[in-house]
């Protein structure tokens, strides 16, 4: 009766019965992986798709009142697919925005097949800063954080706490080292010291075991005794091999951070404040599961189409990109402020969340940090230190 | 390298500090203090003299007992005002996540919005005690009564919908399908035009009440979050909360007028956060208050040129005047107090202490 009364009300409404703006937005998505310490973090079938199609869903209610309408395009690339091919697929659809959950080569490879063909990507999962730096792509829009962005998000805190002894404990893969960089420059910016730094070797094998907590309570006091005096484990560990072990096994009484115990995040299901909690509901009665960062950050790719598409009144990739940039532009993400474009490298400036999964401890920027024009920018690389030449 | 780390490694931990039970009342007090107050941005001259005769026009007249009514979203309760004595005289506990409130005609009922209890409940207040609920479906944040006090509007953030309450029936009489996430609720001074205000959507919807249709839909600044009309029905306003500006609509024409953005020196733009809006019953002045910018601007109506920024408590939300319009108070959600502004000389008299997170307050008629 709802839907039939909603039926109505829209014909009486429309001026006339033109037809609706269409805009299909691709979702080119590759497999996250299993290999997750907590179980709660195993990415579901629908792993960032299901914010896509929620977003997709919030910009439809809103084209009734506009005559546009939005639909979501599945296209996933296993670990052997050429990624090429599978832009062409999307666009052979009719596709010229494409949501991207995609690593840091295969974002590239996908940046240079659809330049050929105009179309826009939104980034939401690669924190690589080199995206946003020497190999920055004026075709690309990154949604998802950097990693010196999330570090300075948690940097901030830890200084405000005066937890200015850090012991830095990193894993042993090229990723695991990228988000050490991203920690030991955060010390230098906001004046914390590593007292030391150790490696995790990852030796292979499962995260799964029937009573794998056995060992894991004798292995960390193991790799944490005799450190210097510190205020902080901040792990380094964005592969998932040991940051979750580190709360309350660590050989000092010391609080973790970074990879494990309280973790920077653009998104977490435990965020209600600032009207999140409607977001989080409509996301949990549409999907019956939480929403995890990829899943909201897609959420924000496909409002930012929406933002775009309704203000400009099209869907032509290059007005909407150039409308993103704008200063007219900014978008509600449920973080408190308002998010915005950097210009120079087309980067969404957010605050972050620290979470240790459960709640919300503190939202960055932290009070005190100051910035002369936007607060948010005293998170990741700014301006007069980025290398982006965008073409 | 552009960052200043100003105050950084000072951390206010309550337990560091001798005086515990003053701990909270008088940081925040020192911390108002310690934000400069921007100068009036105009008409500074001409002011001090008015200012002057204002003041002394407040010594003599004698002020009003008014009761204020304040919800407070995390105390689950509503405080009682005496805006004489300017202090809390009851704190009454009410249903979970209290914030939009309303009072009927007369000032004998306070409608309140109980989001985590799906209801809108209903306080009597001579007795302060709740007499019973209304149908409002799911969370109910903002609501509007219609000018005869017979129809309740609500807006029902989870499903998109304006809900239609009768009051006397305690029956919902219909809904009407608007953007995603409906918030701010506003009725014209005829009673013949609705206004909802979509936050994800960032629309003003105009709904005639006759028909129960939407007429026009006005899109707006983002996360628009409250709108009201002038007295005389000329103008609706519309604060769009993370855009930061404040949407003036001609509701006879339909369209947007022009919108009033706001400047306040050493502040960033994304802490100015326009939320509630308040009209001096003549129309000539209007009062934003701007969330976390812990400020109230004063702004003139006719030009819709800025006047001055009132520094108030901190995050504040809804305003409300006295009937005599000698003072307009604000609910203020992070300090957990009212200021109280005294709209002659336009200076921030007191601040009191209520519930925690106050977010919505009106003033009875009498």
């Amino acid at each position: 009766m709802k839907r039939l009364v909603a039926a109505f009300w829209l014909l009486a409404a429309l001026p006339a019965a033109s037809e609706p703006l269409m805009t299909k937005v691709g979702m080119l998505r590759e497999q996250h992986s299993q290999e997750t310490l907590s179980i709660l973090d195993l990415p579901a079938p629908d792993d960032a798709l299901a914010g896509a199609l929620l977003g997709a869903a919030d910009n439809n209610t809103t084209g009734k009142f506009t005559n546009q309408r939005f639909e979501t395009v599945d296209e996933s690339v296993d670990d052997s697919a050429d990624v090429g091919a599978a832009v062409d697929a999307l666009l052979d659809k009719g596709v010229s925005l494409i949501i991207a959950d995609l690593s840091a080569d295969r974002l590239l490879a996908a940046s240079d097949r659809a330049k050929a063909r105009g179309a826009l990507l939104f980034n939401i999962s690669a924190p690589d800063e080199r995206l946003r730096e020497a190999d920055c792509r004026a075709n690309v829009i990154h949604v998802a954080p950097t990693r010196s962005m999330l570090a300075d998000g948690l940097a901030q805190y830890l200084i405000w706490k005066q937890w200015r002894r850090w012991l830095l404990i990193k894993g042993s893969h090229p990723k695991d080292e990228l988000l050490a960089q991203a920690f030991r420059n955060s010390a230098k910016k906001f004046g914390a010291k590593i007292v030391e730094e150790r490696i995790y070797e990852d030796t292979g094998g499962g995260r799964r075991s029937d009573s794998g907590s056995v060992q894991t309570q004798r292995q960390i006091p193991v790799l944490t005794q005799n450190a210097p005096a510190y205020d902080v484990l901040v792990a380094a560990d964005e592969t998932e091999v040991f940051g979750g072990y580190l709360p309350y096994r660590t050989w000092d009484a010391r609080p973790v951070a970074g990879s494990g115990g309280l973790m920077p995040a653009s998104w977490d299901a435990s965020h209600e404040q600032w009207g999140a909690r409607q977001l989080q509901n409509r996301f949990t009665q549409t999907f019956r599961r939480l929403m995890n960062a990829r899943d909201n950050a897609a959420w924000v790719a496909m409002r930012m189409v929406g933002e775009a598409t309704t203000r400009t009144g099209s869907n032509d990739p290059e007005k909407l990109r150039l409308y993103l940039l704008g200063n007219d532009f900014s978008i509600a993400a449920f973080k408190g402020v308002r998010l915005t474009l950097r210009t120079w490298n087309q980067q969404l400036r957010q605050p972050i969340l620290l979470s240790d999964r459960r709640m919300i401890v503190s939202v960055s920027p932290q009070e005190g940090f100051l910035h002369q024009t936007s607060e948010l920018d005293t998170l990741g690389v700014d301006q007069p230190e980025s290398k982006c030449k965008l073409k | 390298m552009q960052i200043e780390v100003k105050n950084a490694p000072s951390p206010p931990l309550p337990r560091c500090r001798g005086r515990g039970s003053r701990f909270g009342p008088s940081l925040l007090f020192a911390k108002r203090r310690s934000l400069a107050s921007p100068l009036p941005r105009s008409g500074g001259g001409t002011g001090r003299g008015l200012l002057v005769a204002a003041l002394l026009a407040t010594a003599i007249a004698p002020a009003h007992a008014y009761k204020a009514y304040v919800s407070n979203e995390k105390g689950n309760s509503i405080t009682v005002l005496d805006t004489e004595k300017l202090e809390a005289t009851a704190t009454v506990k009410v249903g979970r996540r209290p914030r939009g409130i309303a009072l009927n005609k007369d000032g004998s009922e306070l409608y309140i919005c109980a989001g985590d209890d799906d209801a809108i409940q209903v306080l009597d207040t001579k007795t302060l005690k709740i007499t019973g609920k209304l149908p409002s479906g799911p969370d109910p944040e903002l609501l509007a009564l219609s000018p005869d006090g017979d129809v309740i509007y609500v807006s029902n953030e989870n499903d998109n919908l304006v809900t239609l309450i009768d009051v006397k029936k305690k029956e919902m009489i219909g809904d009407i399908p608007v953007g995603v996430e409906p918030e701010g609720m506003a009725i014209s001074p005829d009673g013949k035009l609705l206004v909802n205000t979509s936050e994800t959507t960032n629309m003003a919807h105009l709904i005639d009440t006759q028909s129960k249709e939407i007429v026009a839909n006005i899109l707006v600044d983002g996360r628009p979050r409250f709108a009201e009309f002038k007295r005389d029905g000329s103008e609706l306003w519309v604060s769009s909360e993370v855009g930061g500006t404040v949407a003036i609509i001609d509701p006879a024409k339909r369209v947007l007028k022009q919108k009033i953005s706001f400047d306040i020196p050493a502040m960033s733009k994304e802490a100015i956060q326009p939320i509630g809006i308040s009209f001096t019953r003549d129309g000539k002045r209007a009062f934003v208050a701007l969330g976390p910018a812990n400020r109230v601007a004063v702004i003139d109506a006719e030009t819709k040129k800025v006047e001055k920024y009132l520094l108030v408590g901190q995050r504040v939300w809804h305003l409300a005047f006295t009937p005599d319009e000698k003072y307009l108070l604000t609910a203020n959600g992070v300090s957990n107090d009212v200021s109280v502004i005294d709209v002659a000389s336009l200076k921030v008299v007191k601040s009191i202490p209520v519930g925690a997170f106050p977010w919505g307050v009106v003033v009875a008629p009498q």
